[in-house]
């Protein structure tokens, strides 16, 4: 089978057997990275434009990796250097882009839906990698496939998400993905950091970060933003990591095998404290690890061309 | 062949003896089970490498490393076919500098899925050489490749499909000849070759 879109522009756009795909895919581009050649010439003579107008290092060095050892041909574009601080529209610049022909453009916005305009008006595959607090398909991919990789299996987890969900486009599409897979998700924050109506997106909701870790499986823990303080969504840090904060003995409410997870990066004793960051429940590195798989797995299934057959 | 026919090639009698006699000729070619290993292709050719090696083992009291490689990310195809084959795993759990690799697939073709296997190869270490077993060679080769051991030689037309099934993978052992009904432009998929 194959993805039924081009783009890969959020986990809403994906049906369950697509996302498994994924993950099934993922699973044999894991061992690349083991290898001592890490490199195989998948999609050499391939083009991607890493467009990066929201500062990040983490998931475009992802990305970045992902497209190097499947030999692809990588430029990287982020507004510091491009002609975006001299007013070009989004337009103008995407136009640009895709009259240089890339197969590929993997872009970084702080609006939502940047890429699916982008993907309107480009002849290229367009991969969301965050766009403003809307979604980040590519992380609640790499997220799940560590959950499968840890506990054999998705559906019936229970996944605790705790933290500010409403600016966090990765609780956005672990909510979105999860919910398609059949694992039970409860959201956890202050009042001021949920969105309204959070739970028609089908997941529970509680304040306390207590009830959320109770029997949980999975605890994903999100960054708070400090500039989230200066505008008043709640009074102090020290109160949010007093109330908010995940240390060793809370987790201990959990399921005894449960893993913690981070997107990254860490605020260490804010939201999560030392002793979990680095005690023997966190896959927080392996996270890292496994986003390069998952990466080079949607670069792999977006490449190809018209429906046809394979030969071989 | 009437076009949506289907004749049995081989059954599992038949596919022992013929694993046992590539086994044979493995050792006559190579005298010695020093150095070898057998390196079966996703998804039919990781059983019979591992058939083989069971076989060699019989032989000679010891049975040889096997190890698996999936083609899909070396394949010339990829941008021209819209149907994505799963990636599968590539597990080579020894060494290859300075083996003598025996690489085994079910069906031998156009030649493309063991030119992909031999850079698949190649990335992972430098053998001392590869030699090839396949248990069905159906002619109508598009590169300059050919088989070291040969189950079975079986004439063919370019639109047949030779079905190879194997307990492992299928339930049963057996090959099948299959004509597909007359339809434009049918060309293998997954399996059959």
């Amino acid at each position: 089978m194959k993805l039924r879109s081009r783009h890969l522009l959020g986990i809403a756009a994906l049906e369950p057997d697509e996302i498994f795909l994924i993950l099934d895919t993922a699973e044999g581009f894991a061992e690349v990275s083991t290898r001592e050649i890490k490199k195989v010439p998948t999609l050499r003579g391939k083009t991607v434009v890493n467009f990066f107008v929201e500062p990040s290092t983490r998931t475009r060095s992802s990305f970045e990796l992902a497209e190097k050892r499947l030999s692809a041909d990588s430029l990287n574009f982020s507004p510091g250097a491009s002609s975006f601080v001299k007013g070009e529209t989004l337009l103008d610049t995407a136009r640009n882009l895709d009259a240089m022909a890339p197969d590929y453009i993997v872009l970084r916005h702080s609006e939502a839906g940047a890429p699916h305009f982008l993907a309107r008006h480009c002849r290229s595959s367009i991969i969301n990698a965050g766009d403003g607090s809307h979604e980040h398909p590519t992380q609640a991919l790499l997220d799940a496939f560590t959950m499968r990789q840890r506990k054999g299996h998705l559906a019936g987890l229970r996944v605790a998400i705790v933290g500010d969900i409403l600016h966090s486009r990765v609780a956005r599409s672990n909510i979105l993905l999860l919910n398609r897979v059949g694992a039970r998700v409860t959201v956890c924050g202050p009042p001021t950091l949920l969105p309204i109506e959070v739970e028609r997106m089908g997941c529970a909701v509680t304040h306390w970060i207590d009830e959320a870790l109770q029997g949980a499986d999975v605890v994903m823990m999100l960054r708070v933003q400090l500039e989230r303080m200066q505008s008043g969504f709640f009074p102090t840090l020290r109160e949010y990591a007093r109330l908010y904060g995940l240390d060793a003995r809370r987790l201990k409410l959990a399921a005894p095998d449960a893993i913690v997870m981070h997107p990254g990066p860490m605020n260490r004793g804010i939201e999560i404290m030392g002793d979990v960051a680095d005690g023997g429940s966190s896959v927080i590195l392996e996270q890292v690890t496994n986003g390069v798989a998952v990466r080079m797995a949607v670069l792999y299934l977006l490449a190809g061309g018209t429906e046809g057959e394979a030969t071989a | 062949m009437p076009s949506g026919g289907r004749v049995r090639l081989m059954d599992a009698a038949t596919i022992r003896k013929a694993v046992s006699r590539i086994a044979h000729e493995i050792l006559e070619k190579n005298r010695s089970l020093k150095n070898l290993a057998l390196v079966g292709i996703q998804t039919r050719g990781a059983p019979l490498a591992r058939r083989i090696a069971e076989r060699l083992g019989a032989m000679e009291g010891r049975v040889p490393p096997t190890g698996i490689v999936d083609i899909n990310l070396y394949r010339d195809d990829l941008s021209r076919i819209g149907y994505h084959p799963v990636l599968r795993r590539t597990d080579i759990p020894f060494d290859l500098e300075g083996k003598c690799i025996v690489l085994v697939d079910d069906v031998l073709y156009t030649g493309r899925t063991v030119r992909a296997a031999l850079a698949a190869l190649v990335d992972l270490g430098r053998p001392e050489r590869i030699q090839l077993a396949v248990l069905v060679d159906r002619g109508h080769r598009e590169l300059p490749i050919r088989a070291d051991f040969v189950g079975k030689n079986v004439p063919t037309a370019a639109s047949d499909m030779v079905e190879v099934r194997l307990a492992e993978t299928d339930g049963e052992d057996e090959v099948l000849l299959v004509a597909p009904p007359a339809r434009r432009g049918t060309r293998p998929r997954g399996g059959s070759k």
